[in-house]
């Protein structure tokens, strides 16, 4: 077994997509039971480092690592590696709510259908335990067998939370959740991620300093030098060293808005 | 102003033209078909027995023939089609996927006559070697109506699957699940009133193809569910007898055709409905 308190460690990754670099030499470890945020400006690469933790990257032709990224101590690009099995620990949250065209109980109900749970008392359980850790399930209640997609865009985002939660994932990473969303929602789904980093290691891109700095325990400042370089990790650490006194002359500049 | 104004009463007499003469069609078609109904009867033109010459009308064996053929036609066609599509969009390498579109583009493009042909030629002796039978029928039609509905079902199917947006399947795919289980629980259903309407549309293609069914379905009027006997399709039957019909012969076939029409209304309006459904 594997016991240092890491959850992910990625040691001198890069990232191509075909000829074009997109990050380099990204070494990040990242903590259990922790919230860790990515930061950077548009175009740094962060959300594609955050892909490369399930291997969304697969889905880019031409897509191809370098170095290593070891998950348990695992490394999770080695060749007789299961993906699917991967993407059960690793769950993903999206930029836009992508609840899928279906019920609301169904959605829920996806991922352990998919992993053979048939029971229909077990899935029922599920459904509620997984809406009640989203914070979703005394809204929707009453409305299990409508349509997710009638639902708000906050509560959409919740719900595919849920869906996550549902297949009881080690790691959730989470592709700026809230850019979709008003304050009010926003200000739930923060408060939900720092109740579940208890039970999850989680992973957040966020282009929202502020919510970094509310939310996360560490955060990475990503960022490429000119148009066309690769993204680079400038500086790593715990976030309230990140945002009071950053060692990196560009990480001060960033989070104190002046460029970015 | 005055040149906008010309553009609008031109392109709203092109509009009024189209539709005048669907107008015209079927009200002539069914004022041709009035003395079937009138002097033949309705009993008379929907049963089995046709024979002109006696004043036997019955156009059920055709009617049978032609639901039976199209239906045929749709059960290998469309599975084959929405395969197609689905390789197209999820699994082909985009040169590949290029290739085989092109290929079913090229396929819609082949006048009924020549797959007639090609039925005649090929299809129905090979039909005949297998089964002992003349080869001509049913069976032999429903494959030359796959090959005429592929086209359709696969580029509507295709797009249909394209139109879907990606986060579905990154959805999906986040979720563990491979890419067959992604196209099975996740696009085919979020497709499936897109996939629906390329299969009706398919079916409206069916139901009115004259010549290349003509060409194989042994044009009889033996009514018969047996897929290897020569029967007729309403359209076989039309096209077969058209030429030397007079009197209540003509109204007859007449009848026919408005029978037929009003298949295709139906299968217009479902559309309709499928389309419909969706936005609601």
């Amino acid at each position: 077994m594997h016991e240092n308190g890491y959850k992910f460690e990625l040691e001198e990754m890069d990232l191509y997509y075909g000829d074009f670099k997109v990050l380099e030499d990204v070494n990040l470890e990242i903590k259990k039971c922790c919230i860790t945020s990515i930061i950077g400006p548009s175009g740094c690469g962060k959300s594609s480092a955050l892909r490369c933790l399930n291997r969304m990257n697969d889905l880019v032709d031409g897509a191809r690592i370098e170095g290593s990224v070891v998950l348990d101590g695992e490394d999770i690009y080695d060749r007789n590696y299961s993906v699917v099995g991967l993407r059960k620990r690793v769950g993903m949250v999206f930029q836009k709510p992508n609840p899928f065209p279906k019920t609301i109980y169904d959605n829920v109900a996806f991922g352990p259908r998919l992993y053979g749970i048939r029971d229909r008392e077990t899935l029922d359980g599920i459904v509620e335990e997984s809406l009640k850790s989203a914070a979703l399930f005394e809204e929707v209640k009453d409305k299990l067998r409508t349509s997710a997609l009638a639902l708000s865009g906050g509560q959409q985002q919740r719900l595919c939370i849920a869906r996550v939660l549902a297949v009881q994932p080690e790691v959730i990473l989470l592709d700026e959740p809230c850019s979709a969303l008003d304050p009010i929602a926003t200000q739930r789904i923060e408060d939900l991620l720092s109740d579940l980093k208890t039970r999850y290691t989680i992973v957040i891109v966020t282009h929202n300093m502020q919510q970094a700095a509310r939310l996360s325990d560490y955060t990475a400042f990503f960022m490429i030098e000119e148009q066309g370089d690769p993204g680079k990790i400038v500086e790593y650490g715990d976030t309230n060293t990140i945002f009071t006194k950053p060692t990196d002359e560009r990480t001060e500049r960033y989070i104190t808005g002046r460029f970015g | 102003m005055a040149r906008e104004k010309y553009i609008k009463m031109l392109l709203m007499a092109c509009a009024s033209l189209s539709f005048l003469a669907i107008l015209l069609i079927f009200l002539f078609i069914f004022q041709e078909s009035l003395p079937a109904i009138t002097r033949i009867g309705i009993p008379n033109l929907f049963s089995a027995a046709w024979n002109p010459d006696k004043g036997q009308y019955g156009m059920l064996a055709f009617l049978i023939g032609t639901l039976l053929s199209t239906l045929g036609g749709l059960l290998i066609g469309a599975p084959l089609g929405i395969g197609t599509a689905v390789f197209l969009d999820q699994v082909a390498p985009s040169r590949m996927a290029n290739v085989i579109r092109r290929g079913v583009e090229l396929l819609a493009g082949i006048p009924s006559v020549v797959i007639g042909w090609f039925g005649l030629i090929i299809l129905v002796p090979f039909i005949a070697r297998i089964t002992g039978s003349a080869g001509y029928g049913i069976a032999a039609a429903s494959v030359v109506l796959a090959v005429m509905v592929l086209p359709t079902i696969t580029a509507l199917g295709a797009e249909t699957l394209r139109s879907l947006p990606p986060e579905l399947k990154e959805a999906s795919v986040a979720m563990g699940a491979t890419r067959w289980q992604t196209i099975r629980k996740v696009l085919l259903p979020a497709g499936k009133e897109g996939i629906l309407v390329a299969v009706v549309l398919g079916m409206g293609r069916a139901i009115g193809e004259t010549m290349a069914v003509q060409m194989v379905v042994g044009n009889s009027s033996q009514l018969t569910l047996n897929p290897f006997q020569p029967t007729g399709t309403l359209t076989s039957n039309l096209v077969t007898n058209m030429g030397e019909a007079v009197g209540n012969f003509r109204a007859a076939l007449f009848a026919q055709a408005l029978v037929l029409l009003i298949l295709s209304m139906i299968l217009i309006v479902s559309i309709r409905f499928i389309t419909r459904k969706k936005e609601a």
